[in-house]
């Protein structure tokens, strides 16, 4: 089985850079409707410094960690602790595994959620990133149930981070700066949920790419 | 003595909380500001909170503690990952009011109270209303 080598964790950090620094002016427009207005330059400016903080011939979870570490350093917003926490805890988890399989990955993942949930303290209907990471993770733990490879399991991944994105439009918000606007903040996508809707787009492109 | 650092998106609302919060500790409460992103604009940075906690356990000349509060959003989470990454027990968040909670804390911490009671202080501080 194809894993997620260190490489192919290099790739996916490197890609991710490349949609979110595409997308910087849209996701910060997003974030002009209802948050503060800076989430696209914040996490371009902290992808940026995670491609340059990549450590060279590492396993994955080592190149998550520090991919993880630059983004909390560099980002400048919240999402630099919450995208920050994503990729450390999912790098721990894979700790020196040199070749994690589809499974590994899924628990890293889920520990990658985890760690988000208990930082931003964000259910799922609160219109955060939230709701594009938890259906993500359980698509993809469903399609490991039922056999698919890597790549596989992270399209349902990104499809169902896509689908949760969308579905953040009708949310009223319930944290962050969007949360001070109450019933105003409904009809607008949430510019979280998108860019994580991006970040494992990123993903896929990378494993079937 | 306990430390304490002030959290907060702008470099001038840090150092004005820290300025008032000293004032209340009688000059005695060691406050440091943390403000502003990494290239000196609004926001939070990870690395400007850090130093700032040195230089409160530097100042503090001890080992009883640093004491976080936070504005709001990013610096709330920013001071989480901090509280996180310190070794267990030596740097605590305050879920409080940030002018309130400052004040409340630097007046226990000059009191030469421990972390854990400097901490309870800024959190009873959301029962000081302004009209009651």
């Amino acid at each position: 089985m194809i894993g997620l080598t260190g490489p192919a964790a290099e790739r996916w950090i490197r890609r991710a850079a490349e949609l979110v620094a595409a997308d910087a002016e849209r996701l910060t427009r997003l974030d002009a409707a209802i948050g503060d207005g800076d989430h696209g330059h914040n996490l371009d400016r902290g992808f940026a410094a995670a491609v340059a903080a990549l450590p060279e011939q590492a396993p994955a979870g080592k190149v998550l960690i520090a991919a993880g570490r630059a983004l909390v350093s560099k980002t400048g917003g919240a999402s630099g602790p919450l995208y920050g926490t994503m990729l450390r805890r999912a790098g721990r988890h894979l700790d020196d595994l040199d070749d994690p399989d589809a499974a590994d990955f899924g628990g890293a993942l889920h520990a990658a959620l985890d760690g988000v949930r208990e930082l931003g303290q964000a259910a799922e209907g609160d219109k955060t990133m939230v709701d594009a990471l938890a259906p993500a993770v359980a698509a993809y733990e469903e399609a490991l149930a039922g056999g698919a490879p890597l790549p596989g399991c992270a399209r349902a991944a990104a499809d169902a981070a896509a689908t949760g994105a969308d579905a953040t439009v009708p949310m009223q918000a319930r944290k962050g700066r969007a949360s001070y606007l109450g019933e105003r903040s409904v009809g607008h996508l949430d510019p979280g949920a998108a860019s994580t809707a991006l970040v494992l787009r990123a993903l896929v492109e990378t494993l079937e790419g | 003595m306990v430390g304490i650092v002030i959290v907060a998106h702008s470099r001038t609302l840090a150092e004005g909380v820290a300025e008032v919060a000293r004032a209340m500790g009688v000059g005695k409460a060691v406050v440091e500001a943390a403000g502003g992103d990494p290239d000196g604009g609004l926001g939070t940075s990870i690395v400007a909170v850090e130093r700032a906690v040195e230089r409160a356990v530097e100042r503090a000349s001890g080992d009883d503690g640093v004491l976080l509060l936070a504005d709001i959003g990013s610096s709330v989470l920013t001071a989480e990952m901090v509280v996180e990454d310190a070794r267990e027990g030596t740097v605590l968040l305050a879920d409080a009011p940030l002018v309130e909670g400052a004040i409340a804390a630097a007046s226990m911490a000059a009191a030469g109270a421990d972390l854990a009671a400097v901490h309870a202080a800024a959190e009873a501080a959301w029962d000081h209303r302004k009209r009651s």
